[in-house]
């Protein structure tokens, strides 16, 4: 299977886990967010342009998914993918602990986002709900489930191209 | 000093020699590349946002989102059928988790709900009876003469021998003493003692209770006193010669005579005749009462003041 494929089927399953089994999951006051985590697992892997690609179209599932209004969902989730891959790219790449900052600023990030496009677009919103009360539980949640599902696109997409990486790397000295 | 071109990728873990020709070009590239990529993005879905938004409901894009969900529909159902087990499963350990402290929740409202349950039916008991007391005030019956002050009984007679009981209203309320007691069904007793905010009532049924008394129907007159058998009384004292029958009603007969009167005004039901002994060797009928008031158990009384405080002899 190619590499789009694969990307395609994980940003895919994810999207429709998300919007059916996953939007309803709700533990401590929180969801788990699995198209999220999913996404910053690929843009590390794959990097920024991959990353806002699978953003844009996981975005574009859930928004249809959920029928919702199209486009908030890919902006943000192309900017996380864009962001993470860029972190992948550069910094984040050799670190450990890289997924799960990854994790911790996109959760915030892409709620503090959902919240101001939302109320920009006229939504009834709470920013106290959304950043005191599921915040903390989402971002536990995330967390939780970013070893298994890192894991998981860590098997399913082969190491990245060596000259590809290269060309990207940050010089020492 | 000559700078070090070998980079480390740490995910390889061995050091790569770049090409030092068409770096700067290659970099450059790249980087107008994702520029641009999320750039098309970002525009792309405002756009989309933009028209999504302003488009009423039967716009060609909602019709095209609603087909693609309608299309989606037999994937989530999948998806929602493969997960169903497992969020079932989850939603099960979720519950038998919170089921301890749910029960002890619903057990601390049942409490509550218990403890108002007996308020409100302590409450509708003590509205009724305050209703029958202010009907009894407002009827026929009612002596003229005296005024009233309902008030509670804050306690019950402690033991059988001792025919007593104390009402949340003292001589600050304007109680008086030998003042009697009453409720909408009869006779209850007397003031004996009074404190500043309670009196002590001796009941009808105490042994040291003497009560001047007529049978309605007859007009034959006597006194009620205890009857030494629980709660029944006896009119004593009652001629041979009258003729006093069972189911009579005996009330207070409120004599006056020589500037002397009973503490009792006239006309307050005591009780009603269930047996009537003669004997030869007997001056007096032996007449048995059965009290109207169930004296065991009393929660609201009516004290009679009088509107003419009685001078002293």
């Amino acid at each position: 299977m190619s590499d789009g494929l694969t990307i395609a089927g994980l940003i895919g399953t994810a999207a429709l886990l998300q919007s059916t089994v996953f939007s309803s999951l709700e533990i401590a006051g929180g969801t788990p967010d699995l198209l999220l985590v999913t996404l910053l697992g690929i843009s590390l892997l794959r990097g920024s342009i991959v990353g806002a690609i699978a953003g844009f179209a996981g975005g574009l599932v859930l928004d249809v998914a959920n029928m919702a209004t199209l486009g908030v969902s890919s902006l943000l989730l192309a900017l996380a993918g864009y962001w993470t891959g860029r972190y992948g790219e550069t910094t984040g790449r050799d670190r450990t602990h890289a997924p799960f900052l990854a994790v911790i600023v996109l959760t915030i990030l892409v709620t503090v986002g959902g919240v101001a496009l939302h109320f920009m677009l006229g939504d009834e919103v709470s920013a106290r709900h959304a950043f005191l009360e599921t915040v903390i539980p989402e971002l536990g949640l995330n967390l939780i489930i970013a070893a298994p599902v890192f894991a998981l696109c860590r098997r399913l997409l082969k190491p990245d191209d060596l000259q590809a990486r290269v060309q990207e790397v940050r010089l020492l000295g | 000093m000559p700078r070090d071109r070998t980079a480390k990728p740490a995910v390889l873990g061995f050091p790569v020699r770049r090409p030092a020709t068409s770096r700067a070009s290659l970099r450059s590239s790249s980087a107008l590349r994702r520029r641009l990529v999320v750039g098309v993005l970002v525009l792309l879905a405002l756009a989309l946002i933009t028209a999504s938004f302003r488009e009423s409901e039967g716009g060609p894009l909602h019709d095209a989102q609603a087909a693609a969900s309608t299309a989606l529909r037999p994937f989530q159902v999948a998806v929602e059928r493969v997960a169903r087990p497992f969020r079932d499963a989850y939603g099960w350990s979720a519950d038998l988790v919170n089921a301890k402290s749910e029960a002890d929740k619903l057990q601390k409202e049942n409490e509550v709900l218990r403890q108002q349950v007996v308020q409100n039916e302590s409450a509708l008991q003590q509205n009724v009876e305050l209703r029958a007391l202010l009907d009894y005030k407002n009827g026929p019956e009612f002596p003229s003469g005296y005024r009233y002050i309902a008030t509670e009984v804050v306690s019950t007679a402690p033991r059988a021998f001792q025919q007593e009981i104390v009402v949340a209203v003292g001589a600050n309320d304007g109680v008086q003493l030998n003042a009697p007691v009453v409720t909408n069904e009869g006779l209850v007793g007397q003031v004996t003692r009074v404190f500043s905010r309670t009196a002590r009532v001796t009941l009808i049924t105490d042994e040291q209770s003497f009560v001047s008394a007529e049978d309605l129907r007859s007009g034959a007159t006597g006194i009620v006193r205890n009857g030494g058998a629980g709660d029944t009384l006896v009119l004593s004292r009652v001629n041979k010669e009258e003729v006093v029958k069972n189911g009579d009603e005996v009330i207070t007969s409120g004599w006056r005579a020589d500037g002397l009167s009973s503490l009792y005004p006239r006309g307050i039901p005591i009780g009603e005749v269930t047996s009537v002994g003669r004997t030869s060797n007997d001056l007096y009928l032996q007449v048995q009462i059965r009290p109207y008031v169930d004296t065991t158990s009393l929660h609201s009384v009516i004290v009679l003041i009088e509107k003419q405080p009685r001078t002293g002899p």
